[in-house]
């Protein structure tokens, strides 16, 4: 079988593939400074190779310090767990609710220029820090205790669900509102005849999800204080309780997935 | 006449019928009843939240005026907070992709690798960065290395999980006519199914090395390098307007990386 | 040469699909297929090149046994075997001679590939078809910039790259307005002619199938019902293929209706 004839040929019989950037210039000023990047950053962090090499061997004594799990202390790591808990159903509550002002205030077709810059700056300020770093101020500021988790997520709560919520408000049918304009309604009629309902379905989604991302994050502001199964843990790694630490990992990793099951299937069932 | 009184009787308006209301009912009351629990349980001790605004506010007012005295070395800091997301994301892409891969159903080579992928992305994904960190200063030490392979870890989970969702929505017709010309399962990927993700990889990752810069300015508080470092010293000195202008800084590098993705995003799409 | 004897295709314990079907297409014979959605065209068409596994039965291309084939072998067996698609099924990211270059993946190392550095005979016979179906000037355009008559003469040249000793079209028309489609129909069937090459096509609309075939083949539940020349198939045929299951005049008339419904969610 051979190719049909063609007429003489027209078109240059090579072929390369056209370069993911056309200017070559660019093309390899990309790749240099990517290399140079490389460079700068390896070379400029201080790895402390002498302590790096005695890895291994302590990665073989944690691990062989933690397995088996240990659950001998099981109260401890329930009133842990418990604590997380109570945090992280306290701080969705609150934060939750507290979003709804944020977010109104956040949206641009419902509030005022001076309260939309003052709502974004709040929520832009609250995604701005880590809960971490959020814990270890209010740890500072109230003192140890699940007081300064709940006060942490609830910040967190806000600046996410407010963020999302602002948004969508934004997006409502405007229709809706003109509607309730034209009947004569106040402000805060309008807000709940004409804009609430729109988003509340995705405010009850949100905070399903945010009551799963509390948990996650309750367990690690503990780290720094704030009370929950993270101080317990952190303490075990301080006190080389390794088998404790791993049976706390285990269990974390499984009221999570427990937790992002049943989120899942609610919100599934709500829309 | 009694269809007529019936009709009548039924012209009551209710915003919900009755197995709406006692599901809404019941919703409401366990709700109410899991927030009694958490309150009255919860070791509170409840004068210091009386108290709380005080403190807070007081707090505040420790840490104005910032002080701007330490600025070199917060920004030297913040240059290493920047490297150890970079890096960690860059270093990430390479195990993720092998791992997104297995974890994918249409493109799994059999059962056992793809349950393989799945713990993988699970077991990374539900142990936060920072229990990572703290696991690896324990093996490697107090440095940046613990924090890039915090980072990393906590990466797979994340850029493998939506990468294999990006492996399982592809179109398979191109699979279909790859796989027609004879080509074997390595080509039919290289052809098929990596441009189809490419986008979607793109995304992702700039979406990850986004959220790894916020993530990299917590490590340093169990040691694992970056401008925690600085912060969780200035609060143990008490120095507080110190406190404030790496609070600043961070908001500043936070907003910047914001940005960027903002602009890389818009070049991909 | 392709010969079909006894073929049967059953999905899990359901009815089969394909009842014993026996065929025999001779070099350079342009063949359609036609029935009705759910005849068994389609799963016919995807057992020679093993996309289906067929339950039972035997394929022979030009005297070598298609059904036992595995791996490598069937990945050598498969590029001597060309198909085009309905959607087209192009790599609607890569450039149109990439895709065309594709048809090689079967010849190619998989670095060759990778890099997309062709032969160059390759890259010759690309440009050859390309011009000789007249789509040489998008070359380097991305596929899915194209419309669909142009697309789908992109999915010829790919089939047309593998060298192949069948052509295989799976309703190469149906995803095109009418104009089109009668286009494709005849550069399929003028290529068959300059290739010698056996064609089977797929077919839901019986007047071009007429028109453009040499011989037609009728399905009905997995079962040959008509086989014969154009000029034998009479309003009888027709029913006997599509009676009771849709209007035989649907077949006929409605086709680029619902080819333009199908284009138009291909785009979105």
């Amino acid at each position: 079988m051979t190719p049909p004839e063609g007429s003489t040929p027209t078109t240059p019989r090579t072929w390369r593939k056209p370069p993911f950037i056309a200017n070559p210039l660019l093309r390899y000023g990309l790749l240099a400074v990517l290399v140079v990047y490389l460079v700068w950053a390896f070379g400029s962090l201080p790895f402390n190779w002498a302590r790096i090499s005695e890895g291994l061997p302590r990665a073989a004594r944690i691990f062989g310090g933690g397995f088996p799990p240990s659950f001998e202390r099981f109260d401890l790591l329930l009133t842990g767990f418990t604590e997380s808990l109570q945090i992280a159903i306290l701080a969705t509550l609150l934060g939750v609710a507290l979003s709804i002002p944020f977010a109104v205030m956040a949206a641009r077709n419902v509030a005022p220029l001076p309260i939309y810059l003052f709502g974004r700056a709040v929520i832009i300020i609250s995604r701005s820090f880590h809960p971490v770093i959020v814990a270890i101020l209010f740890v500072a500021a109230v003192g140890f205790g699940p007081l300064a988790g709940i006060l942490t997520l609830t910040l967190y709560s806000i600046g996410f669900v407010g963020k999302l919520l602002a948004e969508e408000i934004e997006e409502i049918d405007w229709g809706q509102v003109e509607a309730m304009r034209a009947t004569g309604a106040g402000y805060l009629a309008i807000l709940f005849y004409a804009v609430f309902p729109q988003i509340l379905p995705r405010q009850v989604g949100l905070s399903m999800y945010q009551l799963d991302s509390n948990l996650r994050a309750s367990a690690v502001v503990g780290i720094v204080g704030a009370g929950g199964i993270g101080g317990t843990l952190m303490n075990a790694f301080g006190r080389y309780d390794y088998d404790f630490a791993f049976a706390i990992l285990l269990i974390i990793i499984a009221v999570i997935l427990v937790s992002e099951g049943i989120s899942g299937w609610v919100r599934k069932k709500i829309w | 006449m009694v269809d007529h009184a019936n009709a009548l009787a039924d012209r009551v308006w209710r915003r919900y019928d009755r197995r709406e209301r006692l599901t809404r009912y019941a919703v409401l009351l366990v709700t109410l009843m899991v927030v009694v629990w958490a309150l009255r349980d919860i070791d509170i001790f409840w004068p210091w939240v009386w108290d709380a605004p005080n403190q807070i506010s007081s707090l505040g007012a420790r840490m104005w005026p910032p002080d701007p005295s330490g600025l070199g070395q917060i920004l030297t800091a913040m240059v290493e907070t920047v490297h150890i997301a970079t890096l960690a994301t860059l270093l990430t892409i390479f195990i993720a992709l092998p791992v997104s891969y297995i974890a994918a159903q249409n493109t799994t080579p059999n059962r056992a690798c793809l349950w393989l992928g799945r713990f993988i992305l699970v077991s990374s994904r539900s142990v936060n960065t920072i229990i990572w960190a703290l696991l690896f200063v324990a093996i490697f030490g107090p440095g940046v290395l613990a924090g890039i392979l915090a980072i990393m870890f906590r990466s797979i989970g994340f850029i493998g999980k939506l990468m294999g969702e990006a492996i399982e929505e592809i179109d398979r017709r191109p699979v279909e006519a790859m796989e027609a010309t004879g080509a074997s399962k390595l080509k039919v990927i290289a052809y098929a199914v990596v441009p189809q993700v490419m986008p979607a990889f793109f995304a992702i990752v700039i979406l990850r090395w986004d959220i790894n810069i916020r993530e990299s300015t917590v490590l340093g508080l169990v040691g694992a390098g970056g401008i925690g470092v600085l912060l969780q010293g200035a609060i143990d000195t008490f120095a507080w307007p110190t406190v404030a202008t790496i609070l600043i800084a961070i908001v500043a590098l936070v907003l910047l990386g914001e940005a960027i993705t903002w602009l890389l995003r818009r070049k991909v799409m | 040469m392709l010969e079909i004897s006894k073929l049967v295709k059953r999905y899990g314990h359901d009815e089969p699909v394909l009842q014993g079907l026996d065929l025999v297409v001779e070099d350079n014979c342009v063949v359609s297929i036609v029935g009705a959605s759910g005849a068994g065209k389609s799963t016919m068409l995807r057992c020679i090149n093993r996309l289906v596994e067929p339950t039972s039965g035997s394929i022979r291309l030009n005297g070598m046994e298609l059904v036992k084939l595995r791996g490598s072998a069937l990945r050598k067996a498969r590029r001597k075997i060309g198909m085009v698609f309905q959607g087209f099924n192009l790599i609607d990211r890569l450039t149109v001679m990439e895709n065309v270059l594709a048809g090689r993946l079967g010849y190619v190392s998989l670095f060759q590939a990778v890099t997309r550095r062709y032969p160059p005979e390759d890259i010759e016979r690309a440009f050859t078809l390309m011009e000789r179906v007249g789509i040489a000037h998008y070359a380097n355009k991305r596929a899915d910039e194209l419309s669909g008559g142009e697309r789908q003469r992109v999915g010829v040249v790919r089939a047309l790259m593998q060298e192949p000793e069948v052509l295989l079209a799976d309703e190469p028309t149906a995803s095109l307005d009418p104009r089109t489609s009668e286009q494709i129909m005849m550069l399929l069937q003028s290529l068959a002619s300059e290739l010698s090459l056996p064609v089977l096509i797929n077919i839901h609309n019986v007047a071009q199938a007429k028109t453009y075939t040499e011989r037609i083949v009728g399905l009905r539940h997995g079962k040959m019902i008509f086989d014969g020349a154009p000029a034998d198939f009479n309003k009888d045929a027709l029913d006997a293929i599509y009676g009771g299951i849709e209007a035989p005049d649907d077949a006929i008339t409605d086709a680029p209706a619902q080819a333009e419904e199908r284009q138009r969610h291909d785009a979105s």
